[in-house]
């Protein structure tokens, strides 16, 4: 396993990683630069790369647990048995054409969107906060589903993720028809 | 036109080098382009490694005030952030080339810093199966 957190810096994870007291690599990505390689639009996000470097399977909401499965809905057990199907059995889940059907592809205004982003950020680290603001709201314009620009930007723009913001981020999200939240199966048979 | 100094972004890489801007336009010299972004201006257009763009046909890209930012990346299909009055510019990556490269199935590569800053990169980890897991603090 590699986990990527799109954190401004390792501190914001770290109490996270801490306590996962993990084996594998716990990267830190405050440029948010797996999300516009994979277009990851919101966390947690799971892609399964196999032995070649070839994505096996794409871009999914999938959780370890079922904590918070009240909340969003998603059982953790049918992905964990895919994955152990896969990983100890080498069962394929998805043939590469039904991979490349489930994928979906970044759209202009989402590129712009991430490049707004990133300028804002820079902005921001150089410690042109109103610059940068005008920038994280622009980058929001352009790609207003996409948590990790909407939802990523707050604790940077010392907006609270957890609070009414996100709420109404959130809000917005179910009423254009939850976007892209289509949780694929974990096997052919669910 | 003002000369000034500007600085831009490409992949993470930051240059500062000075351009010509007037109202909303910025005109980088050829060196500038190539220094910043590794795109050279050739008689027959605009070439990186071995890839080569026209200009024939775009206007005023390329011209005796230099190479037009904007026009430049609109050629390139890549986004442009543009901040005039701080004098930042970002350039993106196109929907086309993530889209192609995601339809590929290759999975894209990356070198990012652990919480100790010791840098990894996904192709170090060659001949595993990998579960890949994007999340954070928020």
């Amino acid at each position: 396993m590699i986990t990527v957190a799109f954190d401004q810096c390792a501190d914001d994870p770290r109490p996270f990683i801490e306590a996962a007291e993990p084996t594998h690599p716990s990267l830190i990505d405050s440029e948010h630069l797996v999300a516009d390689l994979y277009r990851i639009v919101n966390v947690p996000t799971v892609v399964w790369i196999d032995e070649h470097g070839c994505i096996a399977r794409p871009n999914d909401v999938a959780f370890g647990n079922d904590a918070f499965k009240d909340m969003h809905g998603i059982e953790s057990a049918p992905h964990l048995e895919a994955l152990r199907r896969w990983v100890k059995g080498g069962v394929m889940p998805l043939d590469k054409q039904e991979v490349r059907d489930l994928q979906i592809p970044p759209t202009m205004e989402e590129q712009l969107g991430r490049t707004e982003f990133s300028l804002a950020w820079y902005l921001h680290r150089t410690g042109r906060r109103a610059a940068a603001e005008r920038h994280f709201v622009r980058a929001g314009q352009l790609a207003p589903h996409d948590f990790t620009i909407r939802r990523g930007s707050m604790p940077i723009r010392g907006m609270d993720p957890m609070g009414s913001d996100f709420a109404e981020l959130y809000m917005e999200w179910v009423q254009a028809g939850r976007p892209y939240y289509r949780p694929i199966p974990g096997s052919k048979d669910d | 036109m003002i000369r000034n100094s500007f600085t831009l972004i490409d992949e993470g890489r930051v240059h500062v080098t000075p351009a010509t801007m007037a109202g909303e336009r910025v005109w980088l010299t050829p060196g500038a382009l190539q220094a910043a972004f590794g795109w050279e201006v050739k008689p027959r257009g605009l070439c990186k490694d071995d890839r080569c763009i026209p200009v024939h046909g775009h206007g005023d890209v390329v011209t005796d005030a230099g190479v037009d930012l904007a026009g430049f990346a609109a050629l390139l299909s890549r986004p442009l952030a543009l901040d005039l009055e701080e004098r930042v510019a970002c350039l993106g990556a196109s929907a086309t080339d993530r889209a192609a490269k995601l339809a590929s199935l290759d999975a894209p590569d990356f070198t990012l810093p652990d919480v100790d800053g010791t840098m990894h990169s996904l192709s170090d980890y060659r001949g595993q199966k990998i579960l890949l897991v994007a999340y954070a603090s928020w």
